[in-house]
C-alpha cells in the first residue's frame, strides 16, 4: 500500500481529491431548505431595492409637496381617504406629502445598515471576548464573565439614554449603544462553545504541536464556534432593527427627515385610522424582513447541527 | 453457502427467528445497504454471537429486529419471536414484546438508563407495568434481581441514581432491568465495549448465570471473537450487512470456512501466544527518558460546597521508569489508573506535582519556553480518538502541516507541502487527499492521519496513548504494524500505552503495571506475560479473553470482584497490602516497595508475597 502510494505521487499531484468541508455540506443542507431559500431571496430583494433605492424614486426623500397630504395610492380600496395621491406615488403621500415609497426604502438603509453595522460590532466584540475568556483558564475567565453579567444587569434603555444625553442624539452612537449590548449574549454562547472545544482532544494535539495560545484560538477555537455564532448574528439583525424600531419609537433615534422603519411606524401608529397605509407599508417591510432573517437563521442551524435537528 | 444450510435447520418453529431481514437506509449521499439477506435464529436458552466489524451492520440488524430503527431506515422481510412478527408492527404491539419478550442491553448504559429516576424507582416502575404487581412485591423482585446481578449492597443501591454508580455496576444494572420480566431472549449489544477487562469478565459470568439459571436465550453482539468465544453456543459472522458464516462455536473457531471469519481470527491479538518474530531489543543503548518518582495530581472538591476543602487527586503518584532509543515500554492498566495523565506529563500537557522527568540528560522541570519547542520536535503524542483528535474544519494535509509551522521555522509553504506528502506515503494514505476532511475517512485513516502528523517532525520518543483502542481489530493490526515499521525505520523510542493487554504483548519489550496511580509491577513483557507475580498482573491477565472457545469454557472465575476504589481514598493503594493499611480514608498510608524478584523483574509489595531477592528497591528500578 505504502509503496504504491509513494510511486504514484507525481500522478497523484495533478489529480488532488478535492476534499467536501463541513461547510459545503452545510451550504448543500442550507440550499435545500425551502424557507431559507425564500427568505435569502426576500433580504436580497428588500437590500437591493434599499441600495439602489435614488435611482428608483422619481421623488427626493425629503421633498415636501403641501398639495398632497395624506393621500392615498390611487389604488387603495377604502373610501376614506381625503384625497387621492397619484400615479406617481406608489404608497401615497405622508402627513407633509413626501412620498412613502421613497421614504420606505430610504428607511431600509438606515434600519438594515444599523442591523448589520451593530451585529458585526456584536460579533467581533463577542467572539473575541468570548473565546479569550473561555481559553485563558478559569481565573481571568471569572473575572471576564462578571463584567459581562455586569453590564447585562444594567438596563439597556437607560444606557442608551444616558449615552444620548452625554453625546446628543447622533446617528452612530445608535450602532455603538446596541452593539454594545448585543455583545453580552454574543460573548456568552462563544465562550460556552470554547470551554467544550477546549477538552477536544484536537486542541491537545495541538498543543503537542506547538501552537501557541493565540494560534490556537485563531486556527481551532474560531473556526469551530462559527456555526452557533452565524446562528446567532442572523438572530440578533433583527433584534437591533427592532431595537432601533423602538429607541426611534421614542424619539431617540433617527433625525427627521432622515428616517427609519421605526420612524416611520411610530409616524404611520399616530394616523392609523386616517390614513392605514402610512402603517401599513412600513411594517409589511420591515416584518418580511425579520421573517426573513429568521428563516435564514432556522435554516443555518439546521444546516450547522444536523444532528440536533 | 451458509444460508442454504441454515434453512435446512429451521424445521421447528425456533424461539427467534430472522428471515431475509434487508435494511436500508435513505441519505443525502444516497441509499445505504445496511443488512442484506441475513438469516438466523436462536432456540431455547440459546447464546447466539454475532460478531462483525464496524460497519458490518450487526447493530442495525439488532435494531431492525425490535423495531427501534432510525426514522430514515427501512426494514424488509421477517422477524419473529415465538411465531408472533415483529417488523411492521403497530407501536402498542412491540411496547409489550419488548418489556416482557425481549430485554435489551445497549453500549452505553448511562445513556440508556434515566438520569433523574432512581434505580429501584426505574425497577419497580417497569415491573409495575408490564406485569401489574404490587408495589412490594416489585420491589422484593427488584432486590432480587439486582442481587442475581451481583450488585452489592443492592437495598442501598435501589436509592441510587444511575450516575453515582460506576461503569460496570450501571450495565449490570441495565441486565438486570432487561431480564425484569423474564424475557425469552436478551439481546446485548457490545455490552462491555466500554468497561474494563476485569469487569467485562465479570459481567460475562453474570450473563453466563443468567443463561444457565433462568434459561434466557441470549443475542451478542461484539466486534471481539475473544469475548463471545466462552458464552456463545453458536456464532454468526457478519461482514458488509451479509452474515457470512453461520455455525456452531467450535466449528466457527476452530474449523473456520470463510476466508474472512479466518482473517478475523488472525487479527486477534492473542495474549496466550508469543508474538512472532519480535525484533531483537535493542540493549545496551543509554536511556534517553527518565523518569523518577513522578507525581501529577488534580485538586478536586469531594463535595461540593461553595468553600469546602480540596482535596488532591493523585492521578500519578510517585512512577519511575527509562526508556532507550528504538525500545518499546507497554503501559498497561485500567481505565483511572494514570496512564493517560502520565503520557501527558511526559509530554509536557500537564505539569509534574513532584518528581522528575529527564529527557536526554535535561530536566524538563527546569527549561524554558524556547526550550519546549525544541522539546515538541522530539517527543509526540498519538491520541486515542481518531476523529476527536483532528479539527474537523481543517483538512488532513493542514492538520499534518500543523507541527512543521509552528516547530520546524522556516520552511517553504511547497517544502512543507512535500513533506506532508511524503509523510502521507509513509504511513499509507494516498498523498492526493491531502485536501480531504476527517469526516471523509474512516477511523483506521484517521488514526494514520494523526501518526502522519506525530512522525512528520520526526521525533525521537512516540507516545501512543491507546492510539489502536478505538479502531477494528483487523485495522487494528495494521496500524500496529505500521507503529511497528515506523518504529524500526526511524528508530524511535515508542511508550505504547493500553487497556488492552494483549495488544501490548504484541508491541511491548518491557511493560510497566499500572494501579492507582503506582507502579505494581515492572519488567521485560515476556516475565510479565509469561511469570506474573503480582495478584493485580494476575487479575488483569486471567480476565482477557481469548477467541479459543475451550479456554474460556475452562476459565477460572473471576480474580476481583467489584468496583475499582476510589482514588481519592488513600486506603485504596494499598489494596493488595491490607496488613500495612491505616483504616482512615484520609490517613497517610504506607507506601508499598517495588522489590526485585527477578533481573529487571520488579513488583510492589503485597500480602502474602514470597521472600524477594536480598537488597533491592524502588529507587533501584530507575537509578
Amino acid at each position: 500500500m505504502t509503496g504504491g502510494a509513494s510511486a504514484d505521487t507525481a500522478l497523484d499531484r495533478a489529480f488532488d481529491v478535492p476534499g467536501r468541508s463541513l461547510w459545503a455540506d452545510a451550504r448543500r443542507r442550507l440550499v435545500g431548505n425551502k424557507a431559507a431559500v425564500i427568505g435569502m431571496a426576500v433580504l436580497a430583494c428588500v437590500t437591493l431595492t434599499a441600495i439602489l433605492a435614488p435611482l428608483l424614486s422619481p421623488y427626493p426623500y425629503d421633498a415636501t409637496d403641501y398639495g398632497l397630504i395624506s393621500c392615498a395610492p390611487d389604488w387603495w380600496p377604502g373610501s376614506g381617504a381625503m384625497c387621492r395621491a397619484g400615479g406617481e406615488h406608489w404608497f401615497g403621500t405622508d402627513a407633509v406629502g413626501r412620498d412613502l415609497f421613497v421614504r420606505v426604502l430610504y428607511g431600509a438603509r438606515v434600519s438594515l445598515a444599523v442591523g448589520l453595522v451593530a451585529s458585526l460590532v456584536s460579533l467581533i466584540l463577542g467572539v473575541g471576548y468570548g473565546a479569550l475568556a473561555g481559553f485563558v483558564g478559569p481565573r481571568l475567565d471569572e473575572l471576564m464573565m462578571r463584567f459581562v453579567d455586569v453590564l447585562y444587569s444594567l438596563p439597556y434603555i437607560f444606557l442608551v439614554i444616558v449615552l444620548m444625553v452625554i453625546f446628543n442624539r447622533n446617528f452612530y452612537l445608535m450602532f455603538v449603544a446596541i452593539g454594545a449590548v448585543e455583545w453580552l449574549t454574543m460573548a456568552r454562547i462563544v465562550r460556552g462553545e470554547t470551554l467544550s472545544i477546549r477538552q477536544k482532544e484536537f486542541i491537545e494535539a495541538a498543543r503537542a504541536a506547538g501552537v501557541g495560545p493565540f494560534s490556537t484560538i485563531l486556527r481551532h477555537i474560531v473556526p469551530n464556534v462559527v456555526s452557533p455564532v452565524v446562528v446567532y448574528v442572523t438572530l440578533t439583525v433583527p433584534n437591533v432593527i427592532l431595537a432601533e424600531s423602538f429607541l426611534s419609537f421614542l424619539g431617540l433615534g433617527i433625525q427627521e427627515p432622515l428616517t427609519s422603519w421605526g420612524v416611520l411606524i411610530s409616524q404611520g401608529a399616530d394616523q392609523m385610522e386616517s390614513a392605514p397605509w402610512l402603517l401599513m407599508f412600513p411594517t409589511l417591510f420591515m416584518a418580511a424582513t425579520l421573517f426573513s432573517f429568521n428563516f435564514i437563521g432556522d435554516g443555518l442551524r439546521d444546516a450547522l447541527d444536523p444532528k440536533d435537528r | 453457502m451458509a444460508h442454504t444450510s441454515e434453512r435446512d435447520r429451521l424445521s421447528p418453529a425456533p424461539l427467534f427467528q430472522v428471515r431475509g431481514l434487508d435494511v436500508r437506509f435513505a441519505t443525502p449521499d444516497g441509499e445505504i445497504h445496511a443488512v442484506r439477506n441475513a438469516w438466523l435464529d436462536v432456540k431455547e436458552s440459546e447464546c447466539l454471537g454475532i460478531v462483525g466489524e464496524s460497519g458490518s451492520g450487526k447493530s442495525q440488524l439488532f435494531l431492525a429486529s425490535i423495531g427501534l430503527l432510525a426514522a430514515n431506515g427501512r426494514a424488509a422481510g421477517s422477524v419473529r419471536i415465538r411465531g408472533e412478527e415483529i417488523l411492521g408492527a403497530p407501536e402498542r404491539v412491540l411496547n409489550r414484546l419488548r418489556g416482557s419478550k425481549i430485554g435489551m442491553v445497549f453500549q452505553d448504559p448511562l445513556t440508556s438508563l434515566t438520569p433523574h429516576m432512581m434505580i429501584g424507582t426505574q425497577l419497580v416502575e417497569a415491573l409495575r407495568t408490564h406485569q401489574h404487581v404490587s408495589e412490594t412485591e416489585a420491589r422484593r423482585r427488584s432486590i432480587e434481581l439486582l442481587e442475581l446481578v451481583r450488585i452489592p449492597d443492592s437495598r442501598r443501591r435501589m436509592r441510587q441514581y444511575p450516575h453515582e454508580l460506576s461503569g460496570g455496576m450501571r450495565q449490570r444494572a441495565m441486565i438486570a432491568m432487561a431480564v425484569l420480566c423474564a424475557p425469552d431472549i436478551l439481546i446485548a449489544d457490545e455490552p462491555t465495549t466500554a468497561l474494563d477487562v476485569t469487569v467485562q469478565a465479570q459481567l460475562f459470568e453474570i450473563l453466563r448465570d443468567l443463561k444457565r439459571e433462568l434459561k434466557t436465550s441470549i443475542i451478542l453482539i461484539s466486534h471481539d471473537m475473544s469475548i463471545i468465544a466462552g458464552l456463545a453456543d453458536r456464532v454468526a459472522i457478519m461482514r458488509d450487512g451479509c452474515v457470512v458464516e453461520t455455525g456452531p462455536t467450535d466449528g466457527i473457531y476452530y474449523r473456520p470456512q470463510h476466508p474472512y471469519t479466518k482473517s478475523l481470527l488472525q487479527a486477534v491479538p492473542r495474549i496466550d501466544r508469543e508474538p512472532g518474530a519480535r525484533k531483537p531489543r535493542a540493549v545496551s543503548a543509554p536511556p534517553i527518558l527518565e523518569v523518577k518518582d513522578l507525581e501529577v495530581g488534580f485538586p478536586v472538591s469531594p463535595d461540593s460546597y461553595p468553600f469546602s476543602r480540596r482535596k488532591s487527586l493523585r492521578a500519578v503518584d510517585g512512577v519511575s521508569f527509562e526508556v532507550s532509543e528504538g525500545e518499546t515500554l507497554g503501559i498497561v492498566g485500567e481505565s483511572g489508573c494514570g496512564k493517560s495523565t502520565l503520557a501527558r506529563a511526559v509530554s509536557q500537557l500537564l505539569p509534574a506535582r513532584g518528581g522528575c522527568i529527564v529527557w536526554r540528560g535535561q530536566d524538563l522541570a527546569r527549561i524554558g519556553n524556547n526550550d519546549i519547542r525544541k522539546l515538541r520536535n522530539e517527543i509526540q503524542i498519538v491520541f486515542q480518538d481518531p476523529l476527536a483528535s483532528l479539527d474537523p474544519r481543517r483538512t488532513v494535509g493542514q492538520s499534518i502541516a500543523e507541527p512543521l509551522f509552528s516547530l520546524a521555522r522556516g520552511l517553504s509553504h511547497s517544502e512543507i507541502e512535500g513533506r506532508v506528502r511524503e509523510t502521507m506515503a509513509r504511513v499509507g494514505l494516498e498523498p492526493a487527499w491531502i485536501n480531504r476532511y476527517p469526516h471523509e475517512f474512516s477511523g483506521g485513516q484517521n488514526q494514520r492521519v494523526g501518526i502522519a502528523r506525530a512522525i512528520i517532525v520526526r521525533p525521537r520518543l512516540l507516545i501512543c496513548d491507546e492510539a489502536v483502542s478505538a479502531l477494528d481489530v483487523s485495522i487494528q493490526a495494521q496500524v500496529i504494524d505500521l507503529i511497528l515499521s515506523l518504529q524500526s525505520e526511524l528508530r524511535i523510542a515508542l511508550i505504547f500505552i493500553s487497556h488492552d493487554l494483549s495488544v501490548v504483548r504484541r508491541v511491548a519489550d518491557r511493560v510497566l503495571v499500572l494501579y492507582l496511580g503506582r507502579v505494581v509491577e515492572s519488567g521485560d513483557a515476556d516475565a510479565i506475560y509469561r511469570d506474573p507475580r503480582h495478584p493485580y498482573t494476575r487479575a488483569l491477565l486471567d480476565a482477557v479473553p481469548v477467541p479459543d472457545p475451550d479456554a474460556e469454557r475452562a476459565r477460572p472465575r473471576a480474580l476481583l470482584n467489584g468496583d475499582l476504589p476510589s482514588a481519592l481514598d488513600t486506603r485504596a493503594s494499598l489494596a493488595f497490602l491490607k496488613s500495612r493499611m491505616i483504616d482512615d480514608s484520609d490517613a497517610q498510608q504506607y507506601r508499598p516497595r517495588l522489590l526485585k524478584v527477578a533481573p529487571g523483574h520488579f513488583v510492589a509489595e503485597f500480602d502474602g508475597m514470597s521472600e524477594p531477592l536480598a537488597g533491592s528497591q524502588a529507587t533501584c528500578a530507575v537509578a
